[in-house]
């Protein structure tokens, strides 16, 4: 560098910057504050944003948010946050924070076609009432419809779930964490019987290996990765061993990138175990003792419509869950087609970098630890990818101790917590119940005090099926809360918003902000967000942590929580259950469901005294009990003495986060092994009590493609993701400053020959195309992403470039979770003006390179 | 099709005053009126390269890069980012000293260089484009609150 020039540049700098402040230098000691006027209340709250669950230190002064770090006392994080964590500050403060009601409106009353306009709660909720009202009367249950969010608080999700499937009879509630997890979370009860990890953090610091398989963990899960990179560039032997379908910052620090076709990573991983097999490898003694042997039902369809002629051609589209028994042997078969040569020819992958990941498998002497995300879980084959995951640990016995664990990170702060283990998906209940399941009703119903036979068995529409069914006029009455499905869904322009705007539904919309969704609804509702309201997360690692509200809410906004306890008291259990209920339990007659819900005397029984001194609870002081822990207990009576046992409520404000199982004030680090689990039985060494058998299923599968692959007309593989700046749809970060302006659009990154190759210059806008739509971006051939030839790559977050306007409704068959990673499309010049800003200095979205 | 939304309409939740939503700027964060239409993607931002120091919001937040960092190598072999900012190079690059926290690891003991948790730069410190905020935000600094006399009109006008 040239140092004088730098040094020169500076001093201009500091001149410059004086001048705009208006100050003379040097600016000297006055005025420097002292005594009170220095002090900021500090307390803890886990951060809003991904699944990792770092805590964070929360400074207030008058009532104000004005500074944030990392808590040194968390265990997860030691004090760091990531660049959007040590901002938080500013996720509040948007300008155009929404704070008060609106609706459509035209000459004065609801009109769908009418303008949003200010409106006062009470003709919000009686508007929206009316509506959901005429729909069950005329529809019935099944036309109302609910779609919530892993970053809804535990009991927020956990009221939503009782009024949903309590006071209305409804499984149609979903949480968009099933465009996140679904995967993850089915194979878990599919193959272990229980959701969720059993390892935790903990195992970074004990691995060997790393395997990440479709996780960019420098980006997405920045604070973990930096206990990746300090367990690898503090113990020499460590490797990492990176899987994806293009390099980023997480290859850059992988001692292994390991690039593969889409799709193909089914493939690699049936030839790992092939090898394991080969080699004789396989833990044989944990294998007879823990382990079954299946067989997955194949060709099973890729979850669009029932009339897409890929589903009427598949042979297992409607059975796709359908598992059979089977045993090693059969199993050793299946896996014996994947040779080295084929999982080469498919995957693409060179043969020395396959061989020596199936060796890390392979070797009893190195503790692997795989991780993944949205690569394995936003797939078609998305369940199978975690079985077969799974599989390779099983067969070597590298499971559920420190440092060898098949973890599944999560992306949402909550996904864990509100839409796994309170249950908002459309098939579950509370601590891993079904809502299918007979006795898991009936179980649920003894513990919420309501009649027998209420909570309904159908298993309610999941999150695609949901907008399928807005658009065909089947679901009428909708709630959409905590999420942005309208840029976040797949197909947008086809699937999604034609639903909204159908004349027959009421979509209404709870946000602190306005965004695409919101300005699709009919009414929005203003929203008290993260430290506005009092709240409980659960990380991935099982970790379920506090915090107190610490601030108010601007204006009229309120938090989820109210809404859905306000909304209950407008209607009463003769308006919404059928009458041969009420005869039975004619108790419950004439109560709102509010009464029946939450004054139920479980729910109201702590009284506001309970509330810790110094800190507002709005919800608590207008209902005049305390809600939350009132709800949370209620909560934790479902896993209670079961394995899913969480502390008492008053436990988690005090610590940073507990992992359940916590059992006699002990968490539990590493859950079916006997010494650390409680639940395993003296002698038995390790036991996956969640099924009958205390073994876990090893699911034999095939290599399937997936729904759509690049042709002659639609050219190049469409992935979609995110960016480490923003967090989604950018509602939070796109209104920070800072964060924005570190990347200030979404681009379409492309291998720099694909560009040539279609004329394309760098900055160039573009339009990308596919079979069901395209949009506008700006060719990046350089910076933080490398895609190899024919793929391209697209983060979600910027609501001027819809990208889920051009991907595809697949889903996974089983877990009916979305494929955003794959799909088909095609590049071409929008115009002929408009390219990269002339500098001599280039764009620093530039990653490191 | 969507109606239009009402710009008056929105004055309860933003005054339209004062540096809120651009017109031009909105669909880049509510999306284009109707959905339906396709929008111009936005132009590319250059990058700010000024080396001038950014203040922080609050003492903790890492500082913002205030220079170009195209083609930095932050890889298992090298971090370039260490080449001005590591402790012995700061006298012939007149950079800034990496915080004394980097030198701590998870427990909290002082090491003897950059700490390997440290590693990752870019995972809290990013550089900035010309870009104009959307959105103002209306975070108040802690100075601000503190030192009231400095701001005009005292307290009494937040």
């Amino acid at each position: 560098m040239d140092l004088s020039r730098r040094g020169m540049m500076k001093a201009q700098a500091a001149a410059a910057a004086a001048m705009a402040a208006n100050v003379t230098l040097p600016a000297g000691a006055q005025n420097i504050p002292l005594g009170e006027e220095l002090r900021l209340k500090w307390d803890k709250a886990p951060c809003r944003f991904c699944g990792t669950g770092c805590g964070v230190m929360v400074g207030v002064k008058d009532g104000r948010v004005v500074a944030t770090h990392g808590d040194m006392r968390a265990e997860v994080n030691r004090g760091l946050n990531c660049v959007k964590g040590y901002f938080l500050s500013k996720i509040m403060y948007g300008s155009d924070r929404l704070t008060q009601p609106m609706m459509r409106m035209r000459n004065g009353r609801f009109d769908k076609e009418g303008d949003l306009q200010p409106v006062s709660w009470d003709q919000a909720f009686d508007t929206m009432a009316a509506h959901w009202k005429k729909v069950l009367k005329e529809k019935g249950p099944e036309a109302v419809g609910m779609f919530g969010s892993g970053q809804w608080t535990l009991w927020e999700g956990y009221a939503a779930s009782k009024l949903m499937r309590a006071g209305f009879r409804s499984n149609n509630l979903d949480p968009n964490a099933r465009h996140c997890m679904a995967s993850a979370a089915v194979s878990f009860i599919r193959t272990f019987g229980m959701d969720e990890p059993m390892g935790c953090y903990d195992d970074f610091e004990n691995a060997d290996a790393f395997v990440l398989w479709g996780s960019n963990m420098a980006e997405m899960h920045p604070i973990l990765w930096t206990r990746v990179t300090d367990r690898r560039l503090s113990a020499e032997h460590v490797r990492i061993h990176t899987l994806s379908t293009y390099e980023h910052r997480t290859t850059d620090l992988s001692d292994a990138a390991v690039i593969f076709r889409p799709g193909s990573d089914l493939a690699i991983m049936n030839y790992i175990a092939n090898h394991i097999i080969r080699t004789g490898a396989v833990n044989r003694e944990f294998v007879e003792r823990h382990v079954n042997f299946r067989m997955a039902n194949t060709d099973i369809g890729y979850g669009l419509r029932p009339d897409n002629v890929l589903e009427q051609r598949a042979q297992h589209a409607n059975d796709a869950q359908v598992s059979q028994p089977s045993d090693f042997e059969a199993y050793a078969r299946l896996v014996s087609d994947y040779t080295l040569d084929r999982a080469h020819e498919l995957s693409g992958v060179p043969k020395p970098q396959l061989e020596a990941l199936a060796k890390l498998y392979a070797d009893p002497k190195t503790k692997v630890m795989s991780l993944w995300t949205m690569g394995f879980n936003q797939h078609v084959r998305g369940v199978w990818a975690n079985h077969m995951v799974y599989n390779l640990h099983l067969l070597t016995g590298k499971i559920a101790e420190p440092g060898n664990s098949p973890f599944s990170l999560t992306g949402q702060p909550s996904a864990c917590g509100t839409a796994r283990e309170v249950g908002t998906f459309s098939h579950r209940l509370p601590a891993d119940m079904q809502v299918a399941n007979p006795e898991h009703r009936k179980h649920a119903e003894h513990l919420w005090k309501l009649p027998e036979g209420l909570l309904p068995g159908k298993v309610g529409f999941h999150a695609v099926e949901q907008d399928r069914m807005l658009k065909d006029g089947k679901l009428n009455a909708y709630w959409i809360m905590c999420n942005n499905n309208l840029q976040t869904a797949p197909n947008t322009n086809n699937e999604t918003y034609p639903g909204y705007r159908n004349p027959q539904n009421l979509i209404v919309c709870s946000d602190p902000y306005p965004t695409v969704t919101g300005m699709a609804a009919d009414i929005v509702l203003p929203t008290a967000m993260w430290v506005e309201k009092e709240g409980a997360y659960g990380n991935a690692e099982r970790r379920t942590h506090f915090w107190h509200q610490l601030v108010n809410a601007p204006g009229e906004a309120r938090s989820d929580l109210w809404q859905l306890m306000e909304f209950s008291k407008r209607f009463t259990t003769d308006e919404v259950w059928p009458a041969e209920i009420l005869a039975k339990a004619p108790a419950y007659r004439g109560k709102t469901l509010f009464e029946v819900l939450f004054r139920n005397g479980q729910v109201d029984r702590f009284p506001l005294s309970d509330i810790a001194a110094g800190y507002e609870n709005r919800e608590s002081k207008e209902y005049g009990f305390y809600v939350q822990k009132g709800l949370f207990e209620e909560y934790a009576s479902f896993g209670r003495g079961h394995g899913h046992d969480l502390a008492p409520f008053d436990a988690y404000h005090e610590a940073r986060g507990l992992r359940w199982p916590v059992v006699n004030g002990q968490e539990t680090r590493w859950r079916y092994r006997e010494g650390y689990d409680p639940y395993v039985e003296k002698g038995s060494g390790l036991q996956f009590y969640g099924n009958p058998d205390k073994r876990a299923n090893i699911m034999g599968a095939p290599y399937e493609p997936p729904a759509e692959m690049p042709d002659q007309d639609y050219d190049l593989w469409l992935v979609t993701g995110r960016v480490l700046e923003h967090w989604h749809s950018g509602t939070m970060t796109l209104r920070v400053p800072e964060l924005y302006k570190a990347f200030p659009g979404a681009v379409l990154f492309m291998h720099p020959e694909d560009a040539q190759k279609r004329g394309l210059r760098r900055g160039q806008e573009v339009k990308i195309a596919s079979r069901r739509g395209e949009i506008r971006s700006r060719v990046e051939t350089r910076g933080r992403n490398k895609v190899p030839r024919g793929v391209v790559f697209v983060p979600f977050f910027d609501a001027s470039q819809l990208i889920n306007k051009v991907t595809l409704d697949a889903t996974d068959p089983i877990s009916k979770q979305t494929d955003f990673k794959k799909c088909a499309v095609k590049v071409v010049a929008a115009s002929v003006q408009a390219a990269a800003p002339q500098s001599a200095e280039p764009d620093p979205r530039g990653g490191p390179r | 099709m969507r109606p239009r939304l009402l710009l008056g309409a929105m004055a309860g939740m933003a005054c339209l005053a004062a540096g809120t939503l651009l017109a031009q700027d909105a669909p880049r964060l509510r999306g284009p009126e109707p959905f339906t239409v396709e929008q111009p993607a936005p132009p590319m931002q250059r990058a700010i390269t000024n080396d001038v120091r950014v203040r922080r919001n609050y003492p903790d937040q890492p500082p913002l890069i205030p220079h170009s960092i195209e083609g930095y190598a932050l890889d298992l072999h090298a971090n370039k980012c260490m080449s001005c900012h590591a402790r012995r190079f700061t006298e012939q690059s007149q950079a800034p000293m990496i915080s004394v926290t980097h030198y701590q690891d998870r427990e909290g003991n002082t090491l003897g260089g950059l700490a390997p948790r440290r590693y990752s730069c870019l995972a809290c410190h990013v550089p900035q484009t010309e870009a104009r905020p959307l959105v103002e935000n209306r975070f108040v600094d802690m100075d601000a609150l503190t030192e009231p006399e400095r701001q005009p009109g005292g307290r009494s006008n937040r």
